[in-house]
């Protein structure tokens, strides 16, 4: 890696429309935060995709490894209860 | 400073929890990774995949992107000539359109563990390959409908199975890309028309440039099955969904109703349907000329390629008076914190 003019890396998020979150769009390079907004600007919303943008350094981004997918998720997976559907309710009871 | 420049999502190389005594059990693993691509779930970055997979993925996805970039040059040669301001914003908007193409791509194998820098510096020093069709030259102005029409066309045809690559950020890249790559080429038909149904010279002149693009654009689906050599791995990963050959005839069948509409030829007598297949004949593909091409002999690839170093030699001051703009600000921000 030539490594000293390399832009670090950021993550955007967009808002495709008020009322709803952003989501992860992509991700670019840029020097600084500025211009990462900028040019996720022009990468990302050419077509109207955005009213509103993030952009976050990926370095800051702490993520939970998959390597400990079944671990990590496992305590919801036998809670069967915290759904609705888990409950029998007799046939003609009404707004329940 | 490396670390920073690795993104999040890069996957670990050792993971914990397949480790008995200090080794990785590989076979866990990739009898894991086997199932996922089976049960057609996507792997994303973090997730373990063989060295093999990740290195075609790579491979393919830069490929892929420095094809994006190249294929700029072609068309931004007519920008400064188009007969409208119509058509003029136009093609600016699709130059633009293909330099975004390359940026999802790059960060698509960036997610593979690859760096920008070196991915655009083995596009420099020729050690990857982007599409041979850019390798020709856009003589007339009827060559940018001809390229959007069937060199578009083709480039759809290939990147819609793309869009259910096993791989998550590339067929989430495609699925991006083909939704814009339909304006590149609808509005190359839209100008390949105008210039049909326009005067004798301009309906000779839109002819020429299908009939100069036409076998090119069938040799952008690659080799014939028999000769393909990454082909059937990529399958068996589900990088690839369909055959060269499988495509290509989908793409001719596609495109002869077109042509009629478009009251112009294609270049190849052999060209009829079959009632049995229920499919298009069409006559053989010169492969010498892919191959010459491939291997540097087209008409452009030496202007391809020195212009692409040019860019980006003369861009580099930009590069690194923005990098020291920001390092300059974030002293300061820490100066006065």
């Amino acid at each position: 890696m030539t490594g000293s003019t390399e832009w670090p890396l950021w993550e955007v998020f967009v808002r495709s429309r008020r009322g709803l979150s952003h989501t992860h769009a992509g991700s670019l390079h840029a020097p600084d935060a500025e211009m990462a907004l900028r040019n996720a600007r022009d990468l990302y919303t050419r077509r109207n995709e955005g009213v509103s943008i993030w952009v976050v350094p990926s370095a800051e981004i702490t993520a939970s490894s998959p390597d400990e997918k079944d671990s990590f998720f496992e305590p919801s997976a036998d809670k069967p209860y915290r759904h609705p559907t888990f409950y029998d309710i007799p046939e003609g009871v009404k707004h329940l | 400073m490396a670390t920073a420049h690795q993104p999040f999502t890069t996957a670990p190389h050792k993971p914990a929890a397949a480790a008995v005594d200090g080794a990785v059990d590989t076979t866990v693993l990739e009898s894991a990774f086997d199932a996922a691509v089976a049960a057609d779930e996507r792997i994303e970055p973090r997730d373990w995949m063989p060295d093999a997979y990740r290195a075609t993925l790579v491979r393919q996805i830069a490929q892929h992107a420095h094809s994006e970039i190249i294929g700029m040059q072609p068309e931004a040669n007519w920008i400064t000539r188009a007969p409208s301001l119509r058509r003029k914003a136009i093609l600016m908007a699709k130059v633009q359109d293909e330099a975004g193409h390359g940026l999802y791509l790059y960060s698509a194998a960036e997610t593979l563990g690859a760096s920008r820098d070196d991915l655009l510096d083995k596009l420099h020093s020729g050690r990857q390959k982007y599409s041979s069709i850019f390798n020709y030259p856009t003589l007339t102005w009827a060559d940018v409908g001809a390229i959007g029409w069937l060199v578009d066309g083709a480039a759809i045809t290939n990147q819609v199975p793309l869009c259910r690559c096993s791989y998550g950020p590339y067929a989430r890249a495609m699925v991006r890309v083909c939704k814009e790559e339909s304006f590149h080429q609808r509005q190359g038909y839209e100008l390949l028309l105008a210039l049909s149904r326009g005067t004798e010279a301009q309906h000779a002149m839109a002819q020429d440039a299908v009939d100069r693009w036409w076998w090119p654009s069938l040799m952008m689906f690659g080799p014939p099955d028999a000769e393909s050599s990454h082909s059937e791995q990529s399958m068996t990963w589900k990088i690839k969904r369909h055959s060269n050959d499988e495509l290509r005839q989908r793409f001719v069948d596609i495109c002869v109703p077109q042509a009629e509409s478009l009251g112009l030829t294609l270049p190849d007598p052999d060209l009829k349907w079959n009632e049995e297949r229920g499919q298009h004949d069409f006559g053989p593909i010169d492969w010498s000329e892919f191959w010459s091409v491939l291997k540097g002999n087209g008409p452009c690839n030496d202007q391809r390629i020195t212009q692409r170093r040019r860019a980006h030699e003369e861009g580099a001051w930009v590069r690194e008076a923005a990098a020291a703009y920001a390092a300059k600000q974030s002293e300061r921000k820490e100066a006065t914190a």
